[in-house]
């Protein structure tokens, strides 16, 4: 039995490798098939090219067209967009509910915000997608007179509300986890519950409220169903905010279930599934490292 | 009354006898009334706001059409009449398929990170660092595995292995949906059942070995029993996950629209949340599929809400009873 168990315990590291191999496998042919190659190049797909004579180089996205086009530019830039918008947008918010919560307010209130802000958490992508084709985005374009309902800040105010909670999570986490000896001190020395906040507490739990921006961020630039529904989905090479955007992940959840299997288009999307993975590992592990820096911060090992 | 004020700073002078000028209650609220408290609540405040807009903004535009002839039909004339029973029905069997999966894999894997594996091995770290990472990956990038995967690799290998390469598993199909799902919840059942495992007292553990039962026996009679409402809670935390996502089902196994119900493994299945997604982004007329959008929306809001609902009050007894 213990083997069995042993075995199964196995599985999730198993699915890690898979994952890496089986979006590998197909992400691959970008790189190595010559079929491929006659259509796109991992060069084609970084350089401004020069798709009509006489006009400068762009950065075009047109996969379905005479001579697709693969440039991942206008995409990268997108899911940028949308996702420093969100942050932009949630950081304020969420560290702001972390800070009131952990430092101000009495008990009971704070066991009520908690679990409240957490149902945030609580509610599908596809429906907060939803929320912000229909009303959001109706709503600020009155507000702000866009021509363009659904842009890249529309999509992002949506995602930064499905982030708030994360950050909040991991920021008050970090929060809390100040010893009550720091507050102590501090109040001592004469100063208010306000100014030990400001100067104590915030500085000390810093890299956990970088964590959590981290991780806010990682979920922002692999959600998918919001930017999706919320964005517009134009891959534009334009440096507006109220520009229509197409994010990395939007596309591959727009085109894959169009796309002929084994196609160079095919395998141009697993290409950017691949990079979506690389570039969340990545901030998940930078996330991770903030809070392992806070832990020997707050345990009093020199870090 | 000199001497006081040379000692401490102003503005702690300690007011007489100990109570403040305006009693205890008054004094709170000042503090709070100061500007970084006033500006945190003010900022907490406003993300309850949103959640509140949200949630009654969809109960609002959805609870008028949420009749039984809503839930119990299928949709009809070009999905702007009728009702979503086939949606319904193909998001239950996916996530019963689902758990199936998930919960007996996140079950061994917590017990073996508890009871098998020693806390600092290179094995445990391993699977530490594997279930991190498994809980960042975008659920896009589960949509990307499942296909490559369990359709192409899967599906295909059984298609040419047991039906002599004529297509059966090797398309999209609402067991590949479910095994995708169940490897994006894994995380959440590990967690889970890993934590009301750390909540069964030492002593329960060395009684039962003390009266000579094995590790096996101590897990199947000591620990599974007394982690049960644990395995419960991330189970259906599993189900509120998985109902909710919808891009790892857009390419392995979800539909449109489907004048059947899935009833074999390798059927394709319709799902609350591809059903929002389709009719919001895909309908041709957003206008008249309006009113049923917002009902479908406040569905899988409820259902959704009501298991973590459920996930949150089991959990509020498990820790009164570790308390006791």
């Amino acid at each position: 039995m213990g083997r069995l168990i042993s075995t199964a315990a196995l599985a999730a590291i198993a699915v890690t490798v898979l994952i890496f191999v089986f979006i590998g496998r197909e992400a691959l042919p970008v790189i190595t098939s010559p079929e491929v190659h006659e259509e796109v190049t991992v060069r084609k797909m970084i350089e401004p090219l020069e798709f009509r004579e006489g006009r400068p180089k762009e950065f075009v996205w047109q996969p379905v067209s005479g001579v697709p086009k693969y440039s991942l530019a206008p995409l990268v830039l997108g899911s940028l967009k949308a996702t420093i918008v969100a942050i932009l947008f949630a950081a304020p918010f969420a560290i702001g509910a972390a800070v009131f919560s952990s430092e101000f307010a009495p008990p009971k209130t704070r066991e009520l915000i908690k679990p409240v802000i957490e149902m945030l958490a609580g509610i599908p992508s596809v429906v907060m997608g939803f929320f912000a084709l229909i009303v959001l985005a109706s709503f600020l374009k009155d507000l702000f007179g866009w021509t363009f309902r659904l842009n890249a800040t529309n999509a992002g105010i949506a995602l930064g509300i499905a982030v708030i909670p994360i950050v909040y999570t991991v920021a008050e986490e970090a929060l809390r986890a100040v010893p009550r000896s720091y507050r102590e001190a501090s109040q001592a020395l004469g100063a208010s519950t306000w100014s030990t906040a400001r100067r104590v507490v915030l500085p000390a739990a810093a890299p956990g409220i970088m964590a959590g921006i981290a991780l806010g961020f990682g979920r922002a630039v692999g959600e998918t169903m919001i930017v999706l529904m919320a964005s517009g989905n134009a891959a534009i090479w334009s440096s507006s905010i109220t520009d229509s955007v197409r994010t990395l992940s939007a596309t591959i959840a727009a085109e894959l279930a169009e796309v002929v299997h084994g196609s160079a288009h095919y395998h141009v999307l697993f290409f950017v599934g691949a990079l979506l993975f690389v570039v969340t590992f990545i901030i998940n592990l930078i996330g991770e490292l903030y809070v392992g820096r806070l832990k020997r911060r707050l345990t009093g090992v020199a870090g | 009354m000199t001497t006081d004020t040379a000692v401490l700073p102003a503005r702690s002078a300690p007011a007489p006898a100990g109570r403040s000028l305006y009693g205890r209650r008054t004094s709170r609220l000042w503090r709070l009334l100061s500007p970084l408290p006033l500006a945190t609540g003010f900022l907490t405040l406003c993300v309850v706001a949103m959640l509140v807009i949200i949630l009654w903004n969809i109960v609002a535009g959805g609870i008028g059409g949420l009749t039984w002839e809503f839930l119990t039909q299928a949709p009809s004339q070009g999905m702007t009449e009728g009702g979503i029973f086939p949606a319904i029905f193909g998001t239950v069997f996916l996530v019963v398929l689902m758990t199936i999966a998930v919960i007996p894999l996140g079950v061994a894997t917590a017990i073996y990170m508890r009871h098998y594996a020693r806390p600092d091995s290179r094995m445990a770290r391993l699977v530490r660092v594997a279930v991190n990472n498994l809980a960042g990956v975008p659920s896009i990038v589960f949509g990307l595995f499942g296909l490559g995967f369990f359709v192409q690799f899967l599906g295909k290998g059984i298609d040419t292995a047991f039906f002599a390469g004529d297509l059966a598993f090797g398309q999209p199909a609402i067991i590949w949906a479910s095994l995708t799902l169940a490897v994006l919840t894994l995380p959440v059942v590990i967690v889970a059942t890993e934590e009301a495992m750390r909540a069964i007292p030492r002593d329960y553990l060395e009684a039962s070995y003390a009266l000579g039962a094995t590790r096996w026996q101590t897990i199947r009679s000591v620990v599974l029993p007394n982690s049960m409402t644990g395995i419960l809670t991330g189970g259906i935390l599993a189900v509120s996950r998985g109902a909710g996502e919808v891009a790892p089902i857009m390419f392995t196994g979800a539909a449109y629209f489907l004048p059947y119900l899935p009833t074999k493994l390798n059927d394709q299945f319709m799902e609350l949340g591809y059903h929002v997604y389709v009719l919001s982004t895909q309908s041709p007329n957003v206008e008249e599929t309006l009113p049923l959008l917002y009902s479908t929306v406040l569905v899988l809001l409820l259902l959704t809400f009501a298991l973590n609902l459920l996930a949150v009050l089991i959990r509020i007894r498990i820790r009164s009873r570790q308390v006791r």
